[in-house]
């Protein structure tokens, strides 16, 4: 889990522009849906890749936040009627507070047992998804209108839609990255390398491990509340926790702790399955598990983790 | 937005051109081939009720109109795993109406897709068709005039089954239900059924859902005492259910009615615990020769014998294939009336007629599971007692809730 | 007789049936907490391998017309190599690691195999007939219990016990604790430490065969019949603590009962109930009612 290669440091601008100038003229060659549904969990994956491969916390259960935030936005849109950015912005809130308590409650644990709780925690509010008449149980919440962004522009024009959906992956990406390169994200880092020494140097290290929990959940909320628009609905997928091992699978394919892997995970998973649904049915499901498999046994650093490595080599030589 | 408008133009332009090319009057068959998307759950829970059988129904219906009818139009399939999953569905049959030009999404089991499909179909002005979901809001408060919902719903099998059990003797009633919208439909929908028709129900438990375990809740049903447990769960649930029921000796002495079952779940189990349950079905292979015939050829090619949810697919495609020869066009509107306008009658339904809420209402039938001694065939499982006609079967337009139909 | 508006009957049935499967509970927490107790490993596939074992029983029925009985050996023998094969050649190369990776790997297995019974057998389940020698049941008076359920209690507690007596009170069991403790140590006193951990493992995954088999006649067997379960289980070793052998034993029956009375009482919450109790013990008691930090 290392952090990028300083070679690389100081081509990431050049790199970041490149990928905008991608992604803005993209949906002009490839279905704008398909794009949208990347950015969402590429998102998703960035938010729990700065929990996990900057903080050094796996929550298994981040599902809860993607999917809490989805169906606060779909109600709010759809039944108070608010438009779609207010929307988004309660389903961040909610997951933000969401993060909190989960936070508040698993955070004096570590590891594996941190996990657990996180697991745990998300299987109820997996649980209270299927109970609430509000969520719509099995049949989800459905008929989410796109509306008009700030009242004026059609969300239901693709293009207008995938512009917006861009301008929040592009937002939240920012504030995944300056919270990794503020001072906060140093503190970070040495907890996860060395938290005795960070505790004897005077930090209150549960709490910025709780921050840091906190901005992850809030990120993953807006992800799925943005998700929700572009699909017009929310549904129980969101919260199972099935939803929680993708984002894993994810980020250890991209690049655990790599700034740019959690995105080339979240293509790569959802193109997989795009492709792969309609010709092999079950077989997916063996496909990512071996993908999984592939990774953990020597695939660890994920396809960025090893193209940097690969590039450090070639500096060195 | 300007992108947007040239491809529109650009798309326009070309089916113009396409459209003057051919002089015949077909060509008003947008690109001269009608294609129809069958979405359903290829390797899920309800796989085998629908699925890959569904798919098949669907190939044989367009072979056999193309064998009969001769039509001047191309006729296309494709077919999509909607994993049961709203969000996939909805994504699916976006795609292939934005992109691939399918003029109709079919099937669409597990009610969560249809409604989302329902949805994306209204918006897009594409025809739905569906025969594998169950619930009521379907024609009732989700309506809409490009639905069809063809095969049956949940009204329809638990006004048969409740109705027949109760006025049969089954006086007193305990529910298992599966805790989540669709089981408490269910088991709303049969209790109403139950009193009306001079019974009782004496209580109700709830099971997580999914389920596997359920000696505890068998032993609360059956320590109240009811005559008739009602199952208002579906899968696995229900099956699971049966055969802790035999095991815990509930059975034979209560009976069991389950409010929502095909014959492959009477496959599954065996004859042994499912013996003497009543159920109600849209479609039976052994009922007439027609059924018989026709489910041969389904069995050759599948190796099992049809659902009614098969059987309904291969119909109601057949008759849209119809109505789209009858329009002269694949215009949704103008299909959509041809398909209102003209019953239906044949090997699968009887007097059956779609209505404005778009539901098909035809003849239901109420049987009952054989013994395993009378059995004396491979699938001779049901023995019918009963045919309950279309106008009785399904919930009465008056009582409806479909912002369509005016009162 | 009332007890809260439940008549005792009930109540006693209820508790009985809530015994029954905290017997299941009982012996896959036992066989995880042995996983992770003696090699920190958190084994994810466990669900997975008692799916297996299920369908090794009901293959060999079906196809081979080999009986439960053999079979209840037979299968956990199978699963168990294939444990041993996973340990071999791909745990092994993770134990310098983060225990995230454990978890991750045996995450990905468990698609794998779920994938692949998934894709052969469908998803309805198949039928597995109880046993001739076990059919039927004996009336208690206040509850009708079928005989292979009452088995179950027996097999799986006689196994529990058994294993906890192997790994407290054994010599053998000593060289497996000692070697988790200090590897080098006991390898210089000429243990093979590796083989001991391969074949522990391969007991683990057994263990979860076994229970596979016992499941058999009373649910479906279905490829998802594991992963419904697994969460649970996971649940009941982390609130027994989560190297204790008698922890997770004892937990699983407790919690067996307490979803029973749950059931009785509240039934919607039953497939709850368990995870609050575990935040609330991990609150309260962070390393698990039995564990040692």
């Amino acid at each position: 889990m290392n952090s990028s290669a300083t070679s690389l440091e100081s081509k990431l601008p050049l790199l970041f522009g490149v990928l905008f100038v991608i992604g803005l003229i993209a949906p002009f060659a490839v279905y704008p849906t398909f794009l949208m549904k990347i950015l969402c969990y590429a998102l998703f994956a960035c938010a729990f890749n700065l929990l996990l491969g900057f903080a050094g916390l796996l929550s298994f259960g981040h599902a809860a936040f993607l999917g809490t935030a989805g169906y606060v936005c779909g109600l709010m849109v759809r039944d108070v009627g608010v438009t779609p950015e207010v929307g988004i912005i309660a389903g961040t809130v909610s997951a933000g507070l969401l993060g909190w308590l989960f936070g508040a409650l698993a955070i004096k644990r570590t590891g594996i047992y941190f996990a657990m709780i996180t697991l745990a925690l998300a299987q109820m509010v997996f649980f209270l998804a299927i109970q609430i008449k509000e969520t719509g149980g099995e049949d989800g919440l459905q008929g989410v209108p796109r509306g008009h962004l700030f009242g004026l522009l059609d969300l239901n024009d693709n293009i207008a839609m995938y512009y917006l959906v861009f301008a929040i992956f592009c937002f939240g990406f920012f504030v995944i990255y300056r919270t990794i390169h503020s001072p906060f994200g140093q503190i970070l880092k040495a907890i996860r390398e060395n938290e005795p020494r960070a505790i004897s140097l005077g930090y209150d290290v549960n709490k910025f491990k709780l921050i840091a929990f906190i901005i992850s959940a809030a990120l993953a909320g807006m992800a799925g509340a943005t998700k929700t628009l572009v699909f017009q609905l929310a549904s129980l997928s969101d919260v199972h926790w099935h939803a929680s091992g993708e984002v894993v699978l994810m980020t250890l394919l991209g690049g655990l702790g790599t700034i740019l892997g959690p995105i080339v995970g979240a293509a790569t998973i959802v193109a997989l399955q795009t492709q792969l649904a309609d010709s092999v049915g079950s077989w997916v499901t063996v496909i990512m598990g071996g993908i999984f498999v592939l990774c953990v046994l020597s695939f660890r650093r994920g396809m960025v983790g090893e193209l940097q490595a690969l590039i450090k080599r070639s500096g060195v030589n | 937005m300007l992108s947007r408008k040239f491809a529109i133009t650009a798309r326009t332009a070309t089916l113009a051109a396409l459209a003057a090319l051919s002089c015949s009057t077909q060509a008003q068959v947008s690109g001269g081939s009608v294609k129809i998307g069958v979405l359903t759950d290829l390797s899920g829970t309800y796989s085998d009720l629908a699925g890959s059988g569904a798919v098949l129904a669907t190939r044989m219906a367009i072979d056999d109109f193309i064998a009969n009818e001769k039509p001047a139009f191309k006729i296309e399939m494709v077919t999509a795993d909607h994993q049961n999953k709203a969000d996939i569905a909805s994504n699916k049959a976006r795609e292939w109406i934005e992109r691939e030009n399918v003029d109709t999404v079919t099937e669409l089991v597990t009610t969560s897709t249809a409604l989302a499909v329902m949805k994306v179909a209204k918006e897009k002005d594409r025809i739905v068709i569906m025969n594998g979901p169950a619930s009521t809001p379907i024609t009732n408060e989700q309506c809409n005039d490009v639905s069809v919902h063809y095969t049956y719903d949940t009204y329809a099998l638990a006004n048969g089954t409740a109705k027949a059990v109760t006025t049969q003797g089954g006086k007193s009633w305990f529910f298992l239900t599966a805790d989540y919208a669709f089981g408490q439909a269910l088991e709303k929908d049969a209790s109403a059924v139950v009193a009306a028709n001079g019974g009782k129900v004496l209580g109700a438990v709830r099971h997580p859902f999914p389920g596997s375990d359920f000696s505890s809740f068998l032993l609360k049903a059956q320590s109240s005492g009811a005559q008739v447990i009602g199952l208002a769960n579906a899968g696995a649930d229900t099956t699971n259910a049966i055969k802790q029921a035999a095991e815990f000796g509930v059975t034979p002495k209560q009976s069991l009615a389950g409010l929502l079952m095909f014959i492959t779940d009477v496959h599954a189990l065996g004859l042994k615990p499912t013996q003497g349950m009543f159920l109600t079905t849209g479609f039976y292979w052994d009922r007439t020769d027609e059924t018989r015939a026709w489910s041969k050829r389904f069995f050759d090619k599948q190796k099992k014998m049809p659902t009614m949810v098969q059987a309904g697919q291969y119909s109601s495609i057949y008759h849209y294939l119809r109505a789209v020869k009858a329009a002269g066009s694949d215009d949704t509107g103008k299909v959509m009336a041809a398909m209102k306008k003209t019953p239906i009658n044949d090997f699968f339904a009887k007097n059956g007629q779609i209505r404005d809420d778009g539901r098909m209402v035809h003849d239901m039938y109420l049987v009952q599971v054989k013994k395993p001694a009378d059995s004396k065939y491979p699938w001779d499982y049901y023995s019918i007692k009963a045919t309950i006609p279309a106008a009785e079967a399904f919930q009465p337009l008056a009582q409806s809730r479909c912002p369509l139909i005016k009162k | 007789m009332e007890i809260f508006g439940i008549s005792t009957a009930l109540l006693g049935s209820q508790l009985l049936v809530g015994l029954i499967n905290g017997s299941f509970y009982a012996i896959l927490s036992l066989g995880l907490a042995i996983i992770f107790g003696l090699l920190n490993i958190i084994n994810f596939c466990h669900g997975a391998q008692y799916m297996m074992g299920a369908f090794v029983a009901w293959i060999a029925l079906t196809r081979f017309g080999i009986n439960y009985w053999v079979s209840l050996i037979v299968a956990p023998l199978i699963v168990g190599a294939l444990g041993v094969l996973i340990e071999r050649l791909m745990l092994r190369r993770l134990y310098k690691l983060d225990h995230l990776y454990g978890l991750l790997l045996t995450f990905g297995l468990a698609l794998i195999f779920e994938g692949i019974f998934r894709d052969r057998f469908g998803i309805s389940g198949e039928s597995y007939e109880v046993p001739e020698l076990l059919s039927g049941g004996v009336n208690l008076g206040f509850m009708f219990l079928p005989i292979y359920r009452g088995w179950v209690i027996v097999a799986s507690l006689t196994v529990c016990f058994g294993t906890w007596y192997m790994i407290e009170r054994t010599k053998l069991g000593a060289y497996l604790r000692a070697g988790t403790e200090n590897s080098q140590m006991v390898q210089a006193l000429g243990i093979n430490v590796p083989l001991l951990i391969t074949f522990t493992y391969g007991y683990g995954v057994a263990l979860a065969a076994f229970a596979g088999v016992l499941a058999a006649p009373i649910f479906q067997v279905n490829p998802l019949m594991g992963s419904n379960l697994i969460i649970v289980v996971f649940a009941v070793v982390v609130i027994g603590g989560m190297g204790s052998i008698m922890g997770s034993i004892l937990t699983g029956l407790g919690l067996g009962l307490i979803e029973g009375l749950t059931r009785v009482f509240y039934p919607e919450a039953s497939s709850v109930v368990v995870f609050v109790i575990m935040v609330i013990v991990l609150l309260v008691r962070p390393a698990g009612l039995f564990g040692k930090s």
